[in-house]
Order: structure tokens, then C-alpha cells, then sequence
């Protein structure tokens, strides 16, 4: 790549071509205040918060979005300079209602911390705020137009990054506002509830639903046993909420905490993920090696792909696996196995799940067999950062707190659970997991290296038994689209298809870069949890799902053995094709 | 055959909507009642561009000029003029100043006008592709593809000097060679037909009098760039240009000027029509482009530019409709020719729709450097009713207003911008000591705030701030910090909004501020409109020592609140008062006054 030589406030740098001023500035330790900018986005340049001036020209330009050129030479501040972004915060700020107490996003909002940055002390400007009503209609996220900045980041995720195409520009000039077009509401539009327009949105104007008040209630009940999971990317990032470094593993602490918010019991979904390795790596045998099923076999651990295939794909229904997540799968055994071991019914349970994802509060009601037990087999899920809150709340010092452990039963966990997490990780997992089963033996390595990492599509081979088992795997959406398509046309042609088993997940680099997870990721941070979840599967005594010594516990004393009929039962569901529109 | 008359009526958008079309139609009954088709013949044209006398038709080879025709002078005309051979001399046009009545060669209006754009206008039948062959039409496409490399072109395109007239003033010859330059096999050509302006109406009036200069046009840059694609982007609102542009282009393609091997060579390019919903914002060329591509129009940063990577990211020639017109003829005449129009930097001509308070509104083409006196008292005709001129708007909403002492200053683009306004795309509304300046900003501001993509912060959120400040100060709200805010705001505006419409926003305020100053400053100090437009600050009284109790005020009052009997001296009761003015211009003693 050709290097350029420019200037930033009169300091030489040398940087590739086509790096944007913005990132220029950078390397010179110079920061160049942003709003609508976000580096997994390419530079819509709304905001203009971040013009600069060109030396030898009368014109400010973007830095986000303007490369630098050779002989370029920039001043990032100056009096003017000063003047306009905060003529243009203040602005911003004068449609924007001053709630920032009671906000979502109170401390953690990236306008805010221009507001102080700026020394913002009051808005010149009188006050235009719209009225619309909030959209609560999923079970995942809130959109509040009201606190919406229009800086399009929801609108780039949703379009670009995802390919849904849930949300939309609507209207114009200052009436304009991110909606599903039509502005209908987001649960009769594709909306998949990934939640990743909540975690790029610099605002509270789209954010979790927040259950954490039910769950407090509920779990100051004495008449009830409270059961907690936890998910194997929860461990890695939420440690970020109280100043620990993304990847850092706080599995320990996490146990501690719930115990001290008054949980009665501890599980980890990680258990829940073998198990779901143990159903799934059973299927796909069943469907490569038996020739029972269509292939390729897809994954489903995703309620959002599970969503996004039911309404853009929903022909490849027979291509999904029938194997439950690991989070619906912990929750059938929670009210059914261990409900009988401590000998409680369904109904006295209170099964709370800790996730890195929003979209995982509507999975909980996504079809009847999410209620397999005869009650609602999860009452409620939270993401990452509403139990960083609950923590927090609870005065609980997380810094502080002891390594604790899980509770027995549907705790112990291999390394195959954790790296669920990441991008691939079920992939591996499930390969581990499908070579034992065929060949009644461990791989000579059980690393798998080629679908790791944060490529978008990555395509590996593996022998199983003379037998060669092509895999691919796709995480963020809008590259899953790419492997869709690839099936499709290999189906349309009558060819044998290009793979036989495919992993997706929605969220970039997998569940860590969850629509639930802390704030702020990017794809350093997220590869930083990525690291934290390989590492934990290294450190780990178990390493396959098929040696976790509970999960075959519970087949001996509960299931028989995978795909039994009462697996099917508690571990297996179902899907429907449904409208991209309901209204 | 030869025709011993010809009859050409105005069949624009202006003309049609005062019943033209009915005209033309009675006419060619008229003409068929007295078996008089084989001698005359009647042709639809485009716009004249003398909009405030239409309809207008005229007679050649007399040089007939009749305006403000109905329908039912139909029959007379043919009657009178062609049978009888006697002009109707209450339908032909009368000079304003001398009543004389003129021929068409000699009228003020068109005497200091040089038509280069308008060539066509009001000359042809518009749907006829013979009659703009036959005023050389397509005689510079067959010299570029026979005669000239690509290069050529636009060599005697930079001799001549053009400018964009989309507003920017961009050098054409520049945008072609970028395109040109890049080394790509898919290149698309785009007209920006997408004229928005309040008021404007230049490019309108070329799609609907001549628009195979357009369609030629960009057939020869599709040659000099290496596109074979073309696109006309055009607000929906224009249905008479897009049937014309319609027709147009079914006709050339049928004759071989356009689409496969046009004229035996191997150049092959063709043209599609795609419609805007009339977004204001979509005349900005990267909105422009992302609506032809399906999208929400709103613009993009630039670079890269679309001349490097524009339609579905490939190299795209964009240019306005008047920019085409010049094109041709730049070719046929040559660049030098051309280049002898205008001043040194501003070369060829410009046209401008003339309106407001203005004798003869219409669309004039003056050479650059003609001066807005030359525009606005000898072509236009001077300011009605004997009122001072006051000021005239440039650039429309993204213009600023010059004043009297200014009117001699040359127009091009760097004169105009000199004065704090822009060329934009030709707009320009003359207005007399009954406008109020902080109302005229209002009214801009009102536009850019609706029509704002709402893409960026500064315009979206600016403008509306901007919009409302005036909508206080002219209901005698207005505060003195209000002057600092306008200033910030606009400030920001212009330096920080993406793109030209809200950089430009502020500019019809930020030049009120600047040269009537203290008319928005009585407005907040002395809660006084001096124009008198804004209602909240105007109050109609009447002076007891001069009503003669005639009466006549309290009959026109349309809300029946002045009281009063015969002979009495009347009153105007002020909490009913809605100040339309009707008593004020009733009284014919003075006695109603405003303050």
C-alpha cells in the first residue's frame, strides 16, 4: 500500500493511503471530537462535529470521512474550529430532552461526554423536542425517538451491517427519524432483535428492555428457588463495567455476584452449551454420516438468525438444526431435572438467564416449545449490562469479591461450552465433539483454528473418518447472506452443496460482540474477548463437550441419550416461516 | 409546399396553464373553417420566455407579436391577420413606456438579450426532431463522432470557457476530463434536470422548447468520456418536459441519433428518463445520485467526486440542463466563438427567471457581465406602479440579496459572490419598498428547513433554529441576542453542513443582516415592521381629520370591524383588525394609515 506524507497541527506523519484524517490525527495522540462516527461503520458524516480546516483552504472537511492526501496539511483545532462544534453540540443538544438522570445511558453517553467536554453549561437555543410515543412492541429493545440524534449509526447497522433492513430514514428536515419504514412498529417489521443497533447507538434512544426490576422482585420471593445462568461471553466483557480490561475472565466473580443479588442457585450456560453440542454434533452424524436429514446442517444457537432465516430464508427450514440453544436447553433441565432433584415443581422455579444478547428476551417466547416444561421454561433473560447495574445497585464491590464457584448439577463446563462465545466456537465445538462420535476417538488436535478469528466467511475441511466434512462459518449478518446465497444457488442447481455444516451468528465475532454486551465494542475489544474464551477452553481439565462428566450425568440419570425421545422432547424445537411484514 | 404564414404558440407550462392549449386548438379550427391549412402552418413551440404576457403567439413572417391571447380570440386572429391581412391591434404587444406597438425584433424585452440557451425556445415545434435538425440541431454530434476525438472536445470545451450553471460554476471541460481519465469500462453521463429553486424555471423551460440539446449534448459527452448510459434526473412535477424529453428521445433513437451506432459509427448510447418526488435536495449531485440508484436522496462527502466514482460507483459526467444547451452549439460554433460571450471568467450567457416586483417577469439569457440595471430596467421593465426598487434576490434560497447601489455591478459568478450572494441556478426576484427583508428571509429559511434531508446536524437542527428566530422577530418577539444567535448559527451552518443547501441556508439571512440591518433591527427594538408585512407589527389606523365618512374602508373591511356611520368619522377596532391592508388601500383621502 502507498504511504502518504501529510501534516497534523504542523507535526510530519507517514501514514497509508486512504487513512481518514480523523484516524491520521490518531497517531499524533491528537483526538478529534466525533458523534455520529463509529469504527465498525464506514464515515456517514452527519454529525459534523468533526470538520477541520485545511491548510490553504477556505473550506473545513470531515475528518472522519475526508482521506488524507499527500502534502495534506491539517489544523484539528482552533478558536473557529472551537466555535463551530460547539455551536453545533449545542444545537444537537436543543432537540435532545435534558434526561439525563433518568437515562439509560446516564454516564456512559457519548453525547453527554461532549457536553462536558465542552464545558456545555446551557443550550442558547429554546428547546425542540418531538413527541412520539416509544416503540416497546418486541420483547428485546426500546426505541425512543424523543432522545434519537439522527446520527444514522442504527440505520448502518441495521442496513449495512446486518442486512436487515429493520430500520430506515422516515421523513425529512428536522422531522426526520429512524424507523421501520412505513414507520410501523419494530415487531411488525424485519426486525431480528439483535440488539446491535442498541450497542452502536451513542445515545439512549434505542436500548434494552430493562427487566431487571421484575427480576429483583422476584427474587426477594421466598416462595420460590431462583436459578441463574450465565453465558459463556457474559465472562469476558463483564468485567469492562468495572474497569477491568475486555477479556479479562470473571466467571468466579460473576458466581459471587448472583449469589450476593440473591440467587439461590448457580448454573453456567456453558454446561447447556456441551449439551447442545452433544444434541447437535448427534444430528449432524446423523444427517452426514446416516443420511438422515437434508444438509448442510445449520446452526441455531442464534435467535436472531433463527429469525432472519424464518423471514428471509425460510425454504432452508429443513437445513436448521432442531437442537435448542444452549440457554433453552439449560432452561428445560432446570425445571424439569433439577426442578425433581430438589424436588420442586416447574412453578416454583425462578429461572433467570444472564446473556450477552437481547435478542435472547425474545427467544424466551419465541415458539410453544419454549415452554416445554409446562411453564415458561425462562421467566426472564437480562444482557450483560443490565446485571452490571443490578450489580452495581446491589452495592456489591466487584472488585473485591472471591472466585466463587457453580453450583453442582448443571454447572461443571468443558472448554467446547465456553468458546461458544466466539465466532466459530460451535463449529469447533461441534466438531470435537462429531469426530468422537464417528470415530470413538479424540482428534489428534483438537484446536481448529481455521474457523477462528474475526474474518467474515471462513470455509475449513476436517477428515472424519476417511470422509471429508467441508464447514463454513459467518458471523454479523450481513455476511451470512453470503453463505445463504452460496446454498440456495448450490439447491437451485441440483449440485451437492459446497458445505455440509455452517455455523452463523448474528452479532460480530460472535456472541462477545453481543447486542447486549458493555459498550463501546469494537473489533479490538471484541478480540480481546475473543482471546479471553480460548483461553479459558485452554486452561480448561475437559476440553469436549462429550467428556463434561454432568452432561453425562444427566443422560444416564434424565435423558437416556441424545436425540432420545425425551430429548426431542425438552432439547428440540421447531420453526415457521414468517412475514418480513405484518402490517 | 410553401406556407405563406406561420403561426407559433407558446406551449409551455406557463402559457398552457393560462389556457394555451385551448388556444392552439381553436386556432387550428379556425384555420380549418377557412381551409387555410395548406398556407399556414401552426406550431406548438416552447416558451417564449415573456411569461408575464402569455399566452403568446406569434406570426411570422410579419413578425406579429400578440400576448395575453385567449381562446376566443382565436377566430379573430385568423380571421383578421391571415385572411384579411390586418393585425388585431388590441392583442399586439405595446411597449410599456412608449405604448407603441413593436414588432418582435424590436421589443426591450428581447433587444438585450443574447440567446445561446434559448436558441430553440419559442422558435420550433419541440416535438419535432426535423425542426431542431433543421436550426442545426445534431450537426455537433455528427462533426464530434466524425470529426473530433474525445480529446478535441474537450479541448474547444476548455477554449470556451463554460461553467457549470448548475450554480457552482465548475468548469465543464475539467468534469468531462476526470471521467474521461479514468480507466473504467462502465461510465454513466446524468443531466440534473432536478430544478428546485423557488421560482425558477430556465431548465424546465429548455427540457419543454428544445429538448433535443440536451439529449445531443450528452450523447457527445457520452462520446468525449466513453459512457454509452445516460440518465435525465427530473422532478416529477415537470410532465410536460418529460413528455417532451419522452418524445424526444423515441425520435432520435428512431432516427439513429441515439442508442446503437448512431449515424453508422460505432458509438452506441442511449438515455433513460428517471423521475424525482421532488425533493429539493436531490439537485445536489451525490443525493442526486443516490436517488437514481433506488436510495433516500441524501448526499454523500465528496471526494471522490462522481466524476471519479458516482452512479453505482462508477465514473458519472453530471451536469445541469442549461449546462447542456451550451454544448452544442460551443461544438458547432466553436470554443473561441463562444468564448467572445461574456467576461473573462465568466464566459457565455446566463439565463434568469426574472420575477417578483418586475414589469416583464420571464426567463431573459443576458451575456455574463450584463448588469443587474441592464436586467432589471431595460429587459425588465422597471419596477410596477411607480415603487422603489429595494433590492433583488440572487441564487434563490441559497443566495443573498444586493441592494441599489450595487445594481451596476457586472453578473457573473465571482461578482455575485462577491456581494455576499451566488449565480445559483438563475433565480432572480426584484422587490420594492413594500417587501419586508426579514419576511423574505423567513420565506427562504422555510424552504430549506423543509426541504433539509435531515442528514446533518447543522442544517437539519441550524436551520429550523434560524427559521424560528425570524418567525419571532417578525411577530415583535425578537430579542437583541437574537442578532449573535442568527450570526453563530449561520456560522456553523456554513461551515459545518454537509453539503451546499445547508451551507448556503444561511445566506439570504446573513446578507439581511448585512445590508438591512437596521430594518431587522426595528423589528426587535421598535417592535415596527418598516415595509409593513409583518402583521403582529403593523397596526391600521384612521386619522380622524381626514376621514370624510365615505364609507368605502368599512365596506371593503372583509372582518366588519370598522365602525362608522355616513359622513361619521370611522374607527377600526384593533382586536378584530387583520391586517390585510383592504382599507388602507381603499381610502382615497389618506386617512387610513399604517404603522
Amino acid at each position: 500500500m502507498n504511504e502518504v506524507h501529510c501534516k497534523i497541527n504542523g507535526v510530519e506523519i507517514t501514514v497509508p493511503e486512504g487513512t481518514s484524517i480523523y484516524q491520521a490525527a490518531k497517531e499524533v495522540n491528537v483526538n478529534i471530537p466525533v458523534l455520529c462516527y463509529h469504527p465498525d461503520l464506514p464515515a456517514w458524516a452527519a454529525c459534523g462535529i468533526c470538520v477541520v480546516k485545511l491548510e490553504n483552504s477556505p473550506k473545513m472537511v470531515r475528518a472522519c470521512a475526508t482521506a488524507v492526501s499527500e502534502g495534506l496539511s491539517v489544523i484539528t483545532h482552533d478558536a473557529e474550529l472551537h466555535q463551530v462544534r460547539k455551536t453545533v453540540i449545542e444545537l444537537i443538544l436543543s432537540t435532545h430532552p435534558n434526561s439525563c438522570l433518568t437515562c439509560p445511558r446516564n454516564q456512559n453517553c457519548e453525547l453527554q461526554r461532549l457536553a462536558a467536554e465542552f464545558g456545555i453549561r446551557e443550550i442558547p437555543y429554546e428547546m425542540n423536542i418531538p413527541s412520539i410515543a416509544k416503540d416497546t412492541s418486541t420483547p428485546s429493545i426500546v426505541l425512543d425517538p424523543e432522545k434519537c440524534i439522527k446520527c444514522g449509526r442504527c440505520v448502518a447497522v441495521c442496513q449495512g451491517m446486518q442486512d436487515v433492513w429493520a430500520l430506515e430514514f422516515i421523513g425529512r428536515g428536522d422531522g426526520t427519524r429512524m424507523a421501520p419504514a412505513g414507520d410501523i412498529a419494530l415487531n411488525e417489521s424485519p426486525c431480528i432483535k439483535c440488539g446491535q443497533c442498541s450497542a452502536h447507538c451513542p445515545v439512549g434512544a434505542i436500548y434494552e428492555r430493562d427487566d431487571t426490576a421484575e427480576v429483583i422482585r422476584h427474587l426477594r420471593r421466598t416462595d420460590n428457588v431462583s436459578v441463574v445462568q450465565i453465558a459463556p461471553a457474559v465472562r469476558v466483557a463483564i468485567g469492562e463495567a468495572f474497569g477491568y480490561e475486555p477479556g479479562e475472565i470473571s466467571t468466579g466473580k460473576t458466581y459471587a455476584a448472583l449469589r450476593r443479588l440473591g440467587f439461590d442457585v448457580v448454573f453456567d450456560t456453558n454446561f447447556a452449551a456441551d449439551l447442545t453440542i452433544m444434541e447437535e454434533a448427534s444430528e449432524f452424524v446423523q444427517r452426514f454420516a446416516h443420511g438422515k436429514g437434508v444438509l448442510p446442517m445449520i446452526t441455531t444457537c442464534c435467535p436472531s438468525w433463527v429469525d432472519y432465516m424464518e423471514k428471509y430464508y425460510p425454504e432452508l427450514i429443513p437445513h436448521f438444526s432442531t437442537a435448542k440453544s444452549p440457554q433453552m436447553m439449560m432452561a428445560s433441565m432446570v425445571k424439569t431435572y433439577y426442578a425433581e432433584r430438589i424436588g420442586k415443581s416447574a412453578e416454583e422455579i425462578f429461572h433467570v438467564s444472564v446473556m450477552p444478547c437481547t435478542s435472547k428476551k425474545y427467544e424466551i417466547v419465541r415458539c410453544p416449545a419454549m415452554s416445554s416444561t409446562g411453564a415458561q421454561d425462562l421467566d426472564y433473560s437480562i444482557t450483560t449490562r443490565e446485571l452490571a447495574r443490578m450489580i452495581k445497585s446491589a452495592g456489591i464491590d466487584f472488585a473485591n469479591l472471591p472466585e466463587e464457584e457453580v453450583d453442582p448439577a448443571l454447572g461443571i463446563y468443558t472448554g467446547a461450552g465456553t468458546i461458544f462465545g466466539a465466532t466459530g466456537g460451535v463449529m469447533e465445538a461441534a466438531l470435537r465433539t462429531a469426530n468422537h462420535l464417528v470415530v470413538g476417538r479424540n482428534l489428534p488436535k483438537i484446536d481448529f483454528e481455521a474457523v477462528r478469528g474475526m474474518a467474515g466467511v471462513k470455509e475449513a475441511k476436517i477428515e472424519i473418518a476417511g470422509l471429508e466434512v467441508r464447514v463454513a462459518v459467518a458471523h454479523q449478518m450481513g455476511n451470512a447472506r453470503h453463505v445463504v446465497d452460496a446454498i440456495r444457488e448450490d439447491l437451485a442447481a441440483g449440485r451437492e452443496p459446497r458445505w455440509h455444516f455452517i455455523e452463523i451468528m448474528a452479532c460480530r465475532g460472535g456472541c462477545i460482540g453481543g447486542g447486549g454486551q458493555p459498550y463501546g465494542a469494537t473489533d479490538a475489544i471484541r478480540k480481546k474477548r475473543i482471546a479471553g474464551l480460548y483461553k479459558d477452553d485452554k486452561q480448561a481439565i475437559y476440553r469436549c463437550s462429550h467428556e463434561n462428566p454432568q452432561v453425562q450425568e444427566l443422560y444416564d440419570e434424565f435423558l437416556g441419550e441424545p436425540l432420545s425421545e425425551k430429548s426431542h422432547q425438552y432439547l428440540h424445537t421447531h420453526y415457521t416461516a414468517r412475514p418480513l411484514y405484518t402490517r | 409546399m410553401a406556407f405563406h404564414h406561420y403561426i407559433l404558440v407558446c406551449g409551455g407550462t406557463g402559457c398552457e396553464s393560462s389556457k394555451a392549449g385551448d388556444l392552439f386548438n381553436q386556432i387550428a379550427i379556425a384555420l380549418d373553417k377557412e381551409n387555410l391549412r395548406d398556407g399556414v402552418q401552426l406550431v406548438k413551440t416552447g416558451c417564449f420566455g415573456f411569461c408575464e404576457k402569455g399566452p403568446i403567439v406569434k406570426i411570422l413572417p410579419d413578425e406579429a407579436f400578440y400576448v395575453n391571447v385567449k381562446p376566443e380570440d382565436a377566430a379573430e386572429i385568423v380571421q383578421e391577420h391571415i385572411v384579411k391581412g390586418r393585425p388585431v391591434d388590441r392583442l399586439l404587444y405595446r411597449e410599456a413606456e412608449s405604448k407603441e406597438h413593436a414588432r418582435f425584433d424590436d421589443i426591450s424585452f428581447y433587444q438585450k438579450q443574447f440567446r445561446i440557451v434559448l436558441r430553440n425556445c419559442g422558435a420550433i415545434n419541440p416535438e419535432s426532431t426535423e425542426e431542431y435538425i433543421a436550426r442545426d440541431g445534431y450537426l455537433a454530434l455528427e462533426k464530434v463522432l466524425t470529426s473530433m476525438t474525445p480529446d478535441d472536445v474537450i479541448a474547444e470545451l476548455k477554449k470556451s470557457g463554460l461553467r457549470g450553471r448548475g450554480g457552482a460554476g465548475f468548469p465543464t471541460w475539467r468534469k468531462w476530463e476526470f471521467t474521461k481519465a479514468v480507466q473504467e469500462e462502465t461510465k454513466y453521463v446524468v443531466c440534473n434536470a432536478d430544478e428546485g429553486d423557488p421560482g425558477a424555471y430556465m431548465d424546465r423551460s429548455v427540457l419543454e422548447g428544445d429538448p433535443h440539446s440536451v439529449l445531443e449534448a450528452m450523447a457527445i459527452s457520452g462520446f468525449t468520456c466513453g459512457a454509452s448510459k445516460g440518465f435525465i434526473y427530473i422532478r416529477a412535477e415537470y410532465p410536460l418536459a418529460i413528455r417532451r424529453l419522452q418524445i424526444a428521445i423515441e425520435q432520435a433513437t428512431a432516427m439513429g441519433l441515439l442508442g446503437d451506432n448512431i449515424l453508422g459509427t460505432d458509438f452506441s448510447f442511449s438515455i433513460e428518463i428517471r423521475l424525482g418526488a421532488g425533493a429539493f435536495v436531490c439537485g445536489e449531485e451525490t443525493a442526486l445520485l443516490a436517488s437514481i440508484q433506488g436510495e433516500r436522496g441524501m448526499p454523500v462527502p465528496r471526494p471522490p467526486f462522481p466524476a471519479v466514482k458516482g452512479l453505482w460507483q462508477k465514473p458519472t459526467v453530471i451536469n445541469n440542463v442549461e449546462t447542456w444547451a451550451n454544448i452544442p452549439v460551443i461544438i458547432t460554433r466553436g470554443g473561441d466563438w463562444f468564448a467572445k460571450v461574456g467576461t473573462e471568467k465568466s464566459r457565455g450567457t446566463k439565463v434568469f427567471a426574472l420575477t417578483g416586483k418586475i414589469q416583464n417577469s420571464g426567463l431573459v439569457e443576458v451575456p455574463m457581465g450584463t448588469t443587474l440595471r441592464d436586467i432589471i430596467y431595460n429587459i425588465g421593465g422597471g419596477i410596477p406602479d411607480g415603487k422603489a426598487f429595494k433590492a433583488v434576490q440572487t441564487g434563490g434560497p441559497s443566495g443573498g440579496v444586493i441592494t441599489a447601489e450595487y445594481l451596476d455591478t457586472p453578473i457573473d459568478y465571482e461578482h455575485l459572490q462577491e456581494l455576499g450572494s451566488i449565480m445559483g441556478s438563475g433565480g432572480m426576484i426584484v422587490m420594492d419598498e413594500d417587501d419586508c427583508m426579514v419576511d423574505v428571509c423567513k420565506f427562504y429559511l422555510g424552504f430549506t428547513v423543509e426541504e433539509s434531508c435531515g442528514k446533518c446536524a447543522p442544517c437539519r437542527v441550524g436551520g429550523r433554529k434560524l427559521y424560528n428566530i425570524l418567525d419571532r422577530i417578525t411577530k415583535g418577539q425578537g430579542k437583541q441576542e437574537d442578532l449573535a444567535k442568527i450570526e453563530d448559527i449561520g456560522h456553523a451552518m456554513q461551515r459545518a453542513s454537509l453539503c451546499g443547501l445547508g451551507q448556503t441556508a444561511p445566506n439570504p439571512v446573513l446578507s439581511v443582516m448585512k445590508y438591512f440591518r437596521e430594518e431587522l433591527e426595528a423589528h426587535i427594538t421598535e417592535d415596527k415592521c418598516p415595509a409593513g408585512v409583518c402583521k403582529d407589527l403593523v397596526h391600521y389606523f384612521i386619522l380622524p381629520d381626514k376621514c370624510i365618512g365615505c364609507t368605502l374602508c368599512a365596506r371593503r373591511c372583509p372582518v366588519n370591524v370598522i365602525s362608522g356611520e355616513r359622513k361619521q368619522i370611522h374607527e377600526i377596532d384593533q382586536s378584530g383588525c387583520i391586517k390585510c391592508g383592504e382599507c388602507y388601500d381603499a381610502c382615497k383621502f389618506g386617512a387610513v394609515v399604517r404603522r
